[in-house]
């Protein structure tokens, strides 16, 4: 990756990520958001992680952010008007992040973190090595992460269906007495 | 491109000392900008006007035939007009994310051009992965026209936006899906690799390599036409029902740009199922010269990219508009299984033989045949039974 | 080529960012927002650290991310509409009780 492109999508990651905290508007928020995956998915890009990077794209950008506007709407959620939470709260949050910022800087600034960097193989990041990796190291990583995506729109539908089980019992009673007294 | 860079740089036009990657950028964005203003819009505006003429026919009416030649020059006027016209934003609006709308919806219809495969030289930029690329920067639409229906801060506006969101996200999954078998077979996701796959023959194309296959063309085509909101899924700009959708209260060019990349779009489809299906650019070789191939291969690629957009108008004068829950039924209930049947039937059929079937592809060529003739002769006997007076004649 | 330091140093920075908007704000759809926001700061440190050591583990792990937040997110959103359907309210700090 150039650095003046690291430059620029850093500063957009960075300003985005700020607008999604600091916007009022819940849909300002999201799309604030959507910016810095994509700024984050074209780094992934510029670092080699091709296939991933679009992966991100096409993840994020398309499926989970939709998914999120339509709550918002669904719920029909408007601007929040003047602050919420406790003061004291945000006081020491911002303290407690302010810490673990300085921190994390002092880890990850000094150079001794800097690998030797030796250049990409051939075909590093493309689909060919990421499926080799994935199917025969994380095989069983992999299998059981399918099983979690199917748990998870079980779950989903199970928590979001407006009717209860005992309607729907009730509903079948009532058919079937309807069909009784018809015949 | 580097060779032109450095041809640049060598003339000594920019001075001296300029970096390289200076020129670099210009020339990209010259260049871009060339083939955008050049092809890209052009034939979008000429896409509305044929598309307009096509639907006219088929309905029995003249379409618009006034300004120019056969009315050629109508996009032209329409486009001037819109220009023209007075950039409304509604005080109630979110201005920002309401101008910022149209641009995004034309941004996922400029990106795909950067890997539209046109022949075999004539490629802005073969990535590894072009076919994953076109799933990714298309998605971008959906982001658009939802800001759109929001920021509009209207009825119509909202429920036009949800309804193409939810639409272009689910049929992404069929879409997605159906492109799984073809990759399956070529092993590569980049466009040139997966025409290069395929032979100019039609039996050697990998719609008629296997049944499934087959199947996964059509449906990615049908589900291609719901992505980009045409009839017979246009529920988001209804008319009847919702005014204009998602671009209610658009006006002048922001109105434009989203008719423009809809327009558009119709090449890309065409592009995608002509690239992964229909052989895309090949040709037999008749030639030793690079040029002469270069242009009979867009040619080809063209006639077949421009074959799909007219049998998608055809399927926008023909058939009506389909209710949500139904547009909703087909893609979950029949297409996403269907589609998945199929990845896996190409899977086992790519683990028995590896090479491909060559006599399977005769035979679904021959069956292709056999079901166009028996189509043909169906539309003959209701012309005939239905006594309509044909005009034979393009023009009016 | 872009210093390591700097990649994970941005790293660093997006998920500081994360952890505060989901300290300070109070409304569950943003503090969900702030979640995916670290989620995907940890993701830029996998995808540098397995890009300058040459392997490909890095992007694996990115992969298996990004399906558990896609799980999250239905699961979390579809607890979101319930929550507001008995409660009328994403505000965390309304939702005292732990049963309604």
């Amino acid at each position: 990756m150039h650095t003046a492109l690291f430059w620029f999508l850093a500063a957009v990651s960075v300003i985005s990520a700020l607008g999604v905290v600091l916007q009022r508007n819940p849909v300002h928020c999201l799309l604030s958001l959507i910016v810095t995956l994509l700024a984050i998915a074209v780094m992934f890009i510029g670092e080699g992680a091709i296939v991933v990077g679009f992966l991100q794209a096409i993840v994020y950008g398309g499926a989970i952010m939709v998914l999120f506007l339509f709550v918002i709407w669904l719920l029909n959620l408007g601007v929040e008007i003047g602050p919420t939470g406790h003061i004291a709260l945000k006081f020491f949050g911002t303290l407690a992040v302010a810490a673990m910022t300085a921190e994390l800087m002092a880890f990850m600034l000094p150079p001794h973190l800097e690998v030797k960097y030796a250049g990409h193989v051939a075909g590093y990041g493309s689909i060919d090595s990421l499926s080799q990796k994935l199917f025969s190291e994380y095989l069983v990583a992999f299998e059981v992460t399918s099983v979690l995506l199917l748990v998870a729109v079980i779950g989903a539908v199970a928590l979001a269906r407006r009717t209860s089980a005992s309607e729907i019992a009730q509903n079948a009673d009532d058919s079937a007495r309807r069909a009784q007294g018809a015949s | 491109m580097r060779t032109l860079v450095q041809t640049l740089l060598a003339s000594g036009f920019f001075g001296r000392n300029t970096p390289y990657d200076l020129v670099a950028a210009i020339a990209v964005f010259v260049l871009s900008a060339a083939v955008f203003l050049g092809v890209a819009f052009p034939f979008a505006g000429i896409v509305s006007w044929v598309e307009r003429r096509v639907w006219a026919r088929i309905q029995s009416r003249v379409g618009p035939n006034r300004v120019g030649p056969n009315g050629f020059l109508q996009w032209l006027a329409d486009g001037v007009k819109h220009v023209c016209k007075e950039d409304i934003v509604p005080t109630d609006a979110d201005p920002v994310l309401f101008k910022m709308a149209p641009y995004l919806v034309v941004l996922a219809f400029v990106l795909p051009w950067a890997v539209m495969p046109f022949s075999s030289a004539l490629i802005l930029a073969d990535l590894n992965v072009g076919i994953l690329y076109m799933t990714a920067v298309t998605a971008i639409t959906v982001v658009g026209v939802l800001m759109a229906g929001w920021a509009s801060n209207d009825k119509w506006s909202l429920i036009g936006g949800i309804r193409s969101a939810a639409q272009i996200v689910s049929y992404e999954i069929p879409a997605g899906l159906s492109i799984f078998p073809v990759v399956l077979m070529t092993g590569t996701l980049s466009m040139q690799g997966i025409i290069r796959a395929q032979g100019w023959a039609p039996q050697h194309w990998f719609l008629f390599a296997n049944p499934f296959t087959f199947v996964a063309a059509n449906i990615l085509f049908i589900s291609a036409l719901a992505e980009g909101n045409r009839t017979p899924f246009d529920l988001p700009e209804a008319e009847s029902e919702l005014v204009a959708g998602f671009a209610t209260e658009y006006s002048g060019m922001r109105y434009l740009f989203f008719f423009m990349a809809e327009w558009g779009n119709l090449f890309i489809i065409g592009a995608i199922i002509a690239t992964l299906f229909l052989g895309g650019w090949q040709f037999p070789r008749v030639s030793n010269n690079p040029v002469v191939m270069n242009v009979l291969e867009l040619i080809t690629f063209n006639v077949k990219v421009l074959f799909l957009v007219f049998v998608s108008m055809w399927v926008r004068g023909t058939l009506p508009r389909v209710r949500i829950d139904q547009l909703m039924t087909l893609c979950w209930k029949y297409f996403v299984p269907i589609a998945f049947a199929n990845m896996i039937g190409t899977a086992i059929w790519v683990a028995i033989w590896p090479e491909g079937n060559p006599v399977a592809g005769y035979i679904m060529f021959a069956a292709g045949i056999v079901v166009a003739i028996v189509f043909i002769r169906r539309v003959v006997f209701y012309a005939k039974r239905s006594q309509m007076e044909l005009y034979y004649y393009p023009t009016i | 080529m872009v210093p390591l330091p700097h990649l994970m140093a941005l790293s660093a920075a997006i998920f500081a960012i994360g952890v505060l908007g989901f300290l300070t704000r109070r409304n569950i759809l943003v503090m969900f927002m702030s979640v995916e926001l670290m989620l995907n700061a940890v993701n830029l440190a996998f995808v540098a650290l397995g890009s300058r050591l040459g392997t490909m583990d890095g992007q694996v792990i990115v992969f298996f991310v990004m399906t558990v937040a896609a799980a999250e997110a239905t699961v979390g959103l579809a607890i979101i509409i319930s929550i507001f359907r008995g409660r009328e309210t994403v505000q965390a700090d309304d939702l005292t009780m732990l049963k309604w």
